[in-house]
């Protein structure tokens, strides 16, 4: 494991991006008990740039409003737990520049 | 909007606007639809366009589409902690027509080039997510969407869906991707006077320069930075495989930090602001991750068909000429009234003839082997910043004493040996 200095934080990164959030999740985590009990470093806790799953004890919350739609999520859960679809047509991130 | 076309394009990307285009330009009915509020509203590019592959489709596009900088200096920078060893290459052949490549922002671009296409009479639709294609007797034969009544038909469906191509999977193109196909690349874009940035990259007038970061930049593991000029503001961003982020437990936001606060980078984007945060898979596997790209009444096209040359941050114009020869072989099944795999079979053909397949075909176990070594991101840049500061310090021992050091600084005889064969096998996969 390599250590990085702590940086700025995900919520001043995501506060300059335009989110038009659905009212449902297009993230689902399929098996809340593989997250306990299978996975202990919750990886995408980690990996996600959007930092969109939070473990909250014994659940993963999934913040899918700040969702990049990346997908690095389906194919980085070594469990394959999580269920990922694009939001809604129009909705979700809305990328202005880049 | 149960309406026939003769073919339906899924996704207004650099692929899929470049054979929409193609396709209403020769009078072929055709539907394009995007699944963001407007073209580019989802895409992520570091930012550079190659301008040959664009300007086959619209000649002189450069004079009025929203491109950024001509760039006209690529340096190369092999960093460690505190320093860096770089190259370049400048050339005024490049600031001048017909330029090799510019940056862009691909928000902007993007809606650009979707507008020629409409001009040319393709329908686009945007706010328009295709869940499945319609399959019937083996044969795709139109796209159900996310719309009400949202089943629309077509002669031909040509998937541009993008890296995550989840519709070429659910036709049993392709498998899940796994982590060690795909790179993950962060990216800001920061606010920056333009005139300083010319004086601080060395520009002149409109031209840019392009700087790609090696080594610490993602602490060892495979993958790049990024600092590209625009006009008046910069693009910072890092990529890297989603299996090494994966087995080092980083966070690529922190990285990007990282990278951002280095004091070999940090010089270049000091004062400026933040403007836009994005993240966008990249794919990386390669030749060997290339998915089905043909089927009976479908096409396959750009990152959808994993068609990224990652050693030579290529991947926007091989998804427009991928793009391109869909429609040329449309436009030929057309003709002949068949649009099943075999006819269509001539796309796959001309794209591994063509410098796409090529390029993909040279380097197709480059990826995989550096991804295998970390040693060469991990190990060999340190070395390499220890002989250049070494050799170029003077402080007394001869320049012989010197290459001793160097020498010794490869480690035992067994290490040289594997340096040695690390070389040779770089020097293969690369070839």
């Amino acid at each position: 494991m390599k250590e990085l200095p702590k940086g700025q934080s995900i919520e001043e990164k995501q506060y300059l991006v335009r989110f038009k959030a659905d009212t449902k999740s297009h993230l689902h985590v399929l098996d809340a008990d593989v997250c306990a009990t299978k996975c202990p470093d919750k990886l995408c806790t980690i990996f996600c740039p959007a930092e969109v799953y939070k473990w909250e004890e014994v659940r993963m919350h999934v913040g899918y409003e700040g969702c990049h739609e990346c997908g690095s999520c389906r194919i980085g859960c070594p469990y394959e737990n999580i269920r990922w679809e694009y939001p809604k047509g129009g909705h979700g991130i809305i990328f202005r520049l880049g | 909007m149960a309406e026939k076309f003769d073919a339906i394009v899924v996704g207004a990307g650099p692929a899929g606007t470049a054979c929409a285009y193609t396709l209403a330009k020769a009078g072929v009915s055709v539907l394009l639809l995007e699944r963001g509020e407007y073209p580019g509203s989802k895409n992520v590019m570091g930012g550079v366009l190659y301008r040959k592959m664009m300007e086959d489709i619209i000649p002189g596009f450069y004079k009025e589409a929203p491109v950024e900088r001509p760039i006209v200096e690529q340096r190369f920078m092999m960093l460690d902690e505190q320093s860096a060893l770089t190259f370049s290459y400048k050339g005024l052949e490049w600031a001048e027509e017909p330029y090799n490549n510019f940056t862009v922002l691909r928000a902007k671009f993007d809606q650009w080039f979707a507008d020629k296409a409409v001009q040319q009479g393709a329908l686009l639709v945007n706010e328009t997510v295709v869940l499945e294609c319609i399959v019937e007797n083996g044969k795709v034969v139109g796209v159900r969407t996310d719309r009400p009544d949202g089943e629309v038909f077509a002669d031909v469906v040509v998937l541009a869906d993008g890296v995550n191509s989840l519709l070429a999977k659910s036709l049993g193109f392709h498998k899940e991707f796994r982590p060690d196909e795909v790179a993950l690349a962060v990216m800001e874009v920061l606010k920056l006077d333009r005139r300083i940035i010319e004086d601080r990259f060395n520009l002149e007038g409109d031209q840019g320069c392009t700087i790609e970061i090696f080594g610490d930049s993602t602490k060892g593991i495979l993958g790049t930075a990024w600092l590209y000029t625009n006009k008046d503001s910069l693009n910072i961003g890092v990529g890297a495989m989603l299996s090494g982020l994966i087995k080092h437990k980083l966070k690529p936001h922190a990285l990007l930090d990282y990278v951002k606060n280095h004091p070999m980078i940090r010089p270049y984007i000091q004062g400026s602001e933040q403007q836009e945060y994005l993240a966008h898979l990249i794919p990386e596997g390669g030749y060997r991750s290339m998915p089905k790209i043909v089927g009976n009444g479908v096409l396959v096209v750009g990152d959808a068909a994993q068609l990224v040359n990652a050693i030579h941050r290529e991947g926007s114009n091989m998804a427009m000429t991928s793009g391109v020869l869909a429609a040329e072989a449309i436009l030929e099944a057309k003709e002949a009234g068949d649009y099943s795999e075999k006819t269509l079979d001539t796309y796959r053909k001309k794209l591994l003839d063509s410098f796409v397949g090529q390029d993909l075909k040279k380097y197709q176990d480059a990826t995989h082997h550096f991804e295998r070594s970390p040693q060469y991101f991990e190990r060999y840049i340190s070395m390499m910043n220890r002989a250049a500061s070494q050799m170029f310090t003077v402080d007394g021992s001869s320049k012989w004493e010197k290459q001793k050091k160097i020498w010794r600084d490869l480690g035992t005889a067994r290490e040289k040996w594997k340096m040695a064969r690390d070389l040779m096998q770089a020097w293969r996969v690369m070839k």
